[in-house]
């Protein structure tokens, strides 16, 4: 009896040892973010100001800022939600509803999982070949958008098929029951009830997007941009210009990491000053994604 | 009748239209094998694959080139290698009290934040790499330079941890309770039930997470590039500077080589190394998370 | 021949949250006899089932009252004072979907005998050859006791939790409808088996299928809606039962 008694308790404390070191281990990724967002804001808090935000970079750290850079990642992000949402949404939709199980779906099933594990910086190098020099658009926003839209395609696909594959199927039978076309159930069904799961990946993906580095310098995105693209309106006729897409560009990412390669430490504390409003663009977004995710739950129950 | 075929015309033409759109992944991959084949290639017009494989050095910039790819395959592997020290036995034990000890509000707290901890731009792990934790460690180890191996390599683990736990703490869910149940029954505690019953029945699963691990790390960029240095060496040595095939494609691009000049196709000799290596995992991953499926 | 009580539940109540499962049962089991428990879905005999060995304890809100007092070391055994892991120690359990570790047949065998540090493989060897034989599956997979346990037959595999359940000598073995996942002819090796045990271990069984209960038990328990409705010798339950509502069930009349 004692001996059971032993054995109980020696497995117990094993257990018992286990939980604090599972426990520990859990920290020590949370403890690492605390300490990096600390760290970022102790460096670089007192550089954040309304000059720092409305300043093109210089030479001299006291007179540089981010405009160019923040502009630029929003630009770019524009471009890029453009192209990823209606082509990864159409994707996704055909993937979930007019697939059939054969060679071809495989293929493509295939290709999206693995386009997910790309490094990022082959992505850039493929819109080296095919952007800047096959396509010939250049080192442009129209580029750089287009490639992060390629990046984060995987993520808008999954998402989409995910929140399709939700939907219970009495409601797809419902619809074809009453006689509509499997493009009018997706159209008025399909994609209504997906649109918030939908929305989230995408947020996700945009939020990643903003981080990008590595492909947009591969592309050309200079660094040391002291101007502007040109405005999307016009005082002439017909009012709208898309010359920015083609213009020259840089994003936030990019602004910071140039700025922490520099020896200078007054161009650190630019960089984590420029960290700084990096991190709360990824932290607005991503609990952006959060509360969409929520509320459309809290909307739709199945 | 017509407008019946016009309407079954209309939905035809919807559902091509859809899959092309579906086909863009596909033609996405070839492209990339195109364009990182074709410009290969003509590198190894000037190059010998010999020399590609054997050579020590990777100097391509200097007057008298040498073009090994050793030294940056062992700067990607040493910083890959330490990440993984880091991630993969610590992923996997997140995973294990996150599915099998932590209470149900323990979760909901944390799972959102180690998701954000996979959210955070790598450029600012670059930053918290060279300028905190470099500086830190060098108060233990006075031999470490500034620019190492060690200190990116910590960083992109604990980056990694969110991947790596959360795929292998679904396949540790997606056991069905009455195996757990089968467990408890006999008198197991919940570590016994996890590291005897569960994790053996999750075996797939995890495995596809540690290799989503590795393929993150290989591909990881700007961390090395910030914080490793830009001197490509053949050292397993984690306290100096090394190189890796991504932060390499980055200082090239960074610089002023021209389109058609060796220098430039140097670039996409080290893609096409990178984006082999990361196939081969990847393919494996999804072959291993299919088997989850079926074993269920 | 006197009939010794192995474990008496004295105002047993459950309660998941604030739904009360089982009110105010009070049962004998007798040692070294079969009792079954029957009744219509959702009456509390599985519940009551999985109070013996504190697999409620596993999941929350779960509260129990009253208690289960195993003889003869006369312990409350689930007072919270009671470690359920050592109540798990002495009581064993067979589920209702066979369900085997992803595991050598061996390994699936030795698994409680590891877990109470018992690792020599001369001692393993012996108790898994034993276990085995008194589950009538030792001839069955002698040749390949290393193979996995999921190649074997749903019949098998059940036979093979048995054994699992049995190496560690419980002194109660506890059946959670143990046949309804399996075809007739796995089910009458099983319930053979039952009535050969019983000279070892107490046995406790939750059957919906009544003949299996008239067949193998030497008591019944009728349980409705979370009530003991009558507890006698399953003979006399059968043919002469005292309350209305079992004769009723017994002939179908609901449930």
């Amino acid at each position: 009896m004692s001996d059971i008694k032993k054995r109980i308790r020696y497995n117990k404390f094993w257990n018992y040892l286990f939980l604090i070191i599972g426990l520990l281990s859990t920290l020590v990724g949370l403890l690492l973010l605390c300490v990096l967002m600390i760290d970022l804001a102790l460096d670089g808090a007192s550089r954040l100001n309304y000059q720092f935000l409305t300043s093109y970079p210089s030479r001299f750290p006291e007179e540089a800022g981010i405009l160019s850079a923040w502009v630029g990642s929003f630009l770019v992000l524009l471009v890029t939600a453009l192209a990823a949402i209606p082509l990864g949404v159409a994707a996704g939709i055909y993937l979930e509803e007019y697939g059939r199980k054969n060679w071809l779906t495989d293929i493509i099933e295939i290709n999206t999982a693995n386009l997910a594990g790309v490094p990022s910086i082959v992505y850039g190098l493929l819109a080296l070949g095919l952007f800047v020099n096959f396509f010939k658009f250049g080192e442009s926003i129209l580029t750089g958008g287009l490639t992060l839209a390629l990046l984060i395609l995987p993520m808008v696909i999954m998402a989409t098929r995910e929140s399709i594959r939700a939907i219970p199927n009495s409601i797809r039978e419902a619809s074809y029951a009453l006689g509509a076309t499997k493009w009018q159930t997706v159209q008025w069904h399909i994609i209504p009830y997906s649109t918030g799961g939908i929305l989230t990946g995408v947020i996700i993906g945009i939020s990643r997007a903003i981080g990008e580095t590595a492909p947009i310098i591969t592309i050309g995105a200079l660094t040391f941009i002291a101007f502007l693209p040109a405005p999307p309106l016009t005082p002439e006729f017909p009012f709208l210009s898309f010359q920015w897409l083609m213009d020259p560009f840089t994003v936030m990412p990019i602004q910071m990491f140039n700025w922490v390669s520099r020896p200078q430490q007054a161009f650190q504390q630019n960089a984590a000053a420029a960290g700084i409003v990096l991190m709360l663009m990824t932290l607005i977004m991503n609990g952006l994604a959060i509360y969409i995710r929520y509320r459309f739950r809290k909307k739709i129950k199945w | 009748m017509d407008h019946i075929r016009k309407r079954k015309l209309k939905e035809k033409a919807i559902e091509a239209l859809l899959l092309l759109c579906a086909l863009l992944s596909v033609f996405i991959t070839l492209s990339i094998v195109v364009i990182l084949a074709s410009e290969s290639f003509g590198f190894f017009q000037e190059v010998s694959l010999a020399e590609f494989f054997t050579e020590r050095q990777w100097t391509p910039l200097f007057a008298d080139p040498k073009f090994g790819i050793l030294p940056l395959v062992a700067g990607t592997l040493l910083t890959t290698g330490i990440a993984l020290t880091v991630a993969l036995p610590l992923g996997l034990l997140v995973a294990v009290y996150l599915s099998e000890f932590a209470p149900h509000q323990a979760r909901e707290i944390i799972k959102p934040i180690l998701e954000l901890l996979a959210a955070v731009p790598t450029v600012v792990y670059g930053y918290f790499a060279l300028l905190f934790l470099t500086p830190m460690l060098q108060q233990f180890i006075p031999d470490l330079s500034g620019f190492n191996a060690l200190s990116p390599g910590i960083i992109m683990g604990i980056m990694i941890i969110p991947y790596v736990s959360s795929v292998s703490e679904d396949a540790m869910k997606a056991v069905p309770m009455h195996i757990r149940e089968g467990s408890y029954a006999m008198g197991a505690t919940k570590l016994q039930t996890a590291f005897r019953v569960i994790i053996p029945s999750a075996f797939s699963g995890i495995a596809a997470a540690f290799i989503i691990g590795i393929s993150r790390a290989i591909g990881e960029t700007m961390v090395v590039a910030i914080a490793a240095g830009g001197m490509p060496s053949l050292t397993a040595n984690p306290l100096e500077p090394v190189q890796t095939l991504t932060a390499y494609i980055v200082q090239v691009c960074l610089g002023d080589a021209p389109h058609g000049t060796v220098a430039y196709k140097t670039i996409f000799a080290a893609g096409i190394t990178l984006f082999c290596m990361t196939l081969g995992f990847n393919l494996l991953g999804y072959w291993l998370r299919k088997r989850i499926r079926e074993v269920y | 021949m006197t009939e010794t009580s192995k474990a008496e539940t004295k105002n047993l109540s459950f309660f998941y949250g604030n739904f009360q499962a089982l009110k105010n049962i009070n049962l004998s089991i007798l040692e070294k006899k079969v009792t079954a428990l029957i009744g219509p879905s959702g009456c509390g005999k599985t519940t009551f089932l999985r109070c013996f060995n504190r697999m409620h304890d596993l999941y929350p809100h779960n509260r129990y009252e009253g208690e289960i007092i195993l003889l003869p070391e006369n312990t409350n055994i689930i007072s919270p004072d009671i470690d359920p892991i050592e109540v798990r120690m002495h009581i064993s359990m067979v589920f209702q979907k066979p369900n085997p570790f992803p595991k050598s047949i061996y390994e699936n065998v030795a698994y409680g005998l590891r877990v109470r540090g018992i690792n020599k493989k001369s001692a393993l060897d012996e108790k898994v050859e034993k276990s085995l034989r008194e589950a009538a599956l030792w001839d069955e997979v002698r040749n390949r006791l290393y193979g996995q346990a999921f190649d074997l037959s749903g019949g098998q595999q059940q036979r093979l939790c048995i054994a699992r359940a049995l190496a560690t000598d419980p002194e109660m073995i506890l059946f959670d409808e143990p046949t309804s996942a399996l075809d007739p002819i796995a089910t009458s090796k099983i319930e053979e088996l039952i009535i050969e045990l019983k000279s070892k271990v107490t046995i406790l069984i939750v059957t919906h299928n009544m003949q299996q209960a008239a067949r193998i038990s030497d008591k019944t328990g009728f349980f409705y809606l979370g009530e003991l409705i009558e507890y006698s010798t399953t003979d006399k339950l059968f043919t002469a039962p005292a309350v209305k509502q079992t004769e009723e069930y017994i002939t179908g009349r609901f449930g």
